[in-house]
């Protein structure tokens, strides 16, 4: 296989008509529980918010649920059906969902005490929630909504993980982080404008990242 | 009978009117013109319809709408060919639903393709499926996927006469000299590949051993996915396009590829009636000469 001919445009198999008429007709399908997922989604912010070890388990099961029917609703019903990778992806999402259980009800897991990556991530969450719905200028039936649509979902859930310091909370990021990688090489071959979207959400997470390690305290001498 | 001064204007009114749309309405009427299938004679309208990205609209029953009124306009306006693969996702399912809304219309010449290493039968038996015809016209090895396997298969069943015809496609210019050995070595009938003004190298080796052959030439990707009409659409028409009969980019580029006299059928992929239409249209008029190719193909790379 000659792979260096290729560019992304070769591997996109669908219209962006095709791609933006999927969330239409979700939201249309499962309405009005997208009124429930976007209240959902600033529950999660506000228990992200709260710290504690109830609150994050709360919004874990909150975030393991959604990402769990995102996985069967829309990948495997939706979008598998304009882009046969995608059922591949539905196990991965699958998998996150009960790593998302596991490690936060599992681990030690706290609310960061401030620090840029806490607000980084507190941003994106917010974000996610409220401001994608509203954020393409497209017609309103479109817009991609946390707990229904992917993108808003996993850029949501990469929020609350920056807002969250704990010993396996790594393990989280690699699936949010690939997905986000993907969607905006598929908006930008579509060429979308809104591929700066999930390319800024990774972008501010390797940000908060790297301010994270920059802050924790050297170890004491031994 | 008295005509009066706003009779009389009114009547030249509509009169220019209608001869301001006529090459409009003519160019739409006219049927497209044919080309010979090498290996059997059959007479083949020169521009088909390919379902890449455009038909791949999955259950939305709205688009599958819009698909089957293109299917609809395509054959209306004299289109024969309809070409798709088990790699353009919903598309297969899409082009059956459009068929059974259309009554499975007579004129209809099935291009599929097998694109899998593994049981090729099996896909193609699901291709026919969800076509809903008895059998295809055409089955072409997709990119050369597991042809050692794939060629015979296809050839047994035009030997067993459930196929009518046997190829092989490529795209975007990959695998060439494989793609060569196997029209020197195979009694293929089809093959398919990229052509357009800017995309030329099949020129030099690979139109002319297909004429030599005898074999039918599908052009892919006429528009360069879109690329081309794209860059296009801001640019003025050239005077020379009246020449030929055009009235867009579109017809230009695609008579650019007609003219060639080793092409029987391009496959231009559109999600719009009007422009099935404009597509069928361009095998109609007049083609470029050969002086004018190369213009057209040089004023295309230089916008």
């Amino acid at each position: 296989m000659e792979w260096w001919t290729y560019s992304a445009e070769d591997f996109l198999l669908f219209s962006p008509r095709s791609y933006w008429r999927m969330f239409e007709l979700q939201n249309e399908e499962f309405w009005p529980l997208p009124v429930v997922t976007l209240a959902l989604g600033g529950i999660v912010t506000f228990l992200a918010m709260r710290g504690g070890a109830n609150a994050i388990r709360g919004a874990a099961v909150i975030l393991a649920l959604v990402w769990a029917f995102v996985a069967t609703a829309f990948l495997w019903h939706r979008y598998a059906e304009i882009h046969w990778a995608i059922a591949y992806v539905v196990p991965v999402f699958v998998l996150e969902a009960l790593l998302l259980l596991m490690i936060l009800f599992r681990s030690e897991v706290t609310r960061r005490p401030g620090g840029i990556a806490a607000w980084i991530g507190a941003l994106l969450l917010a974000f996610a929630t409220v401001g994608v719905p509203l954020l393409h200028g497209r017609e309103r039936a479109s817009s991609e909504i946390f707990g229904i649509a992917p993108d808003p979902t996993v850029i949501a859930t990469l929020g609350f993980l920056l807002v969250l310091r704990g010993r396996w909370l790594w393990l989280l990021y690699p699936i949010p982080v690939l997905w986000c990688l993907q969607s905006a090489i598929t908006l930008h071959a579509m060429g979308e404008a809104q591929a700066w979207l999930p390319f800024a959400a990774v972008a501010a997470a390797a940000a908060a990242g790297i301010a994270a390690a920059i802050r924790r305290p050297a170890p004491p001498p031994a | 009978m008295r005509t009066t001064r706003r009779a009389f204007l009114q009547t030249s009114v509509a009169a220019a009117a209608a001869s301001a749309f006529l090459p409009v309405a003519m160019a739409a009427a006219a049927r497209p013109a044919t080309r010979a299938i090498p290996s059997s004679g059959e007479a083949m309208p020169m521009v088909g319809l390919g379902s890449w990205i455009t038909f791949n609209v999955g259950d939305d029953p709205k688009l599958r709408d819009e698909c089957a009124a293109v299917m609809g306009a395509f054959f209306d306006s004299g289109g024969r060919m309809i070409d798709s693969s088990p790699m353009y996702g919903s598309a297969q399912p899409v082009i059956g639903y459009g068929l059974q809304k259309l009554g499975q219309p007579k004129a209809l010449f099935s291009a599929e393709k097998v694109w899998t290493s593994g049981d090729g039968a099996t896909q193609i038996e699901a291709t026919r499926a969800y076509w809903g015809v008895p059998r295809f016209d055409l089955l072409q090895v997709h990119n050369l996927v597991d042809w050692e396997v794939k060629l015979p298969l296809l050839f047994e069943m035009k030997a067993a006469g459930k196929l009518r015809y046997v190829g092989i496609t490529t795209s975007e210019g990959r695998r060439h000299d494989l793609f060569e050995a196997i029209m020197r070595d195979h009694p293929l009938d089809f093959v398919q590949l990229t052509y357009n003004a800017v995309d030329r190298e099949v020129e030099e080796r690979l139109l002319p051993l297909a004429t030599e052959r005898k074999i039918a030439v599908i052009v892919n990707r006429p528009f360069k996915q879109g690329a081309l009409t794209r860059r296009l659409a801001n640019a003025p028409l050239p005077d020379w396009a009246g020449e030929i009969g055009a009235m867009s980019w579109a017809q230009i580029l695609l008579k650019f590829i007609l003219a060639h006299p080793a092409v029987t059928v391009a496959i231009p992929a559109t999600s719009r009636v009007d422009h099935v239409r404009e597509n069928l249209a361009a095998a109609a008029g007049p083609l470029p000469d050969q002086a004018l190719r190369e213009r057209i193909s040089a004023t295309v790379r230089e916008i």
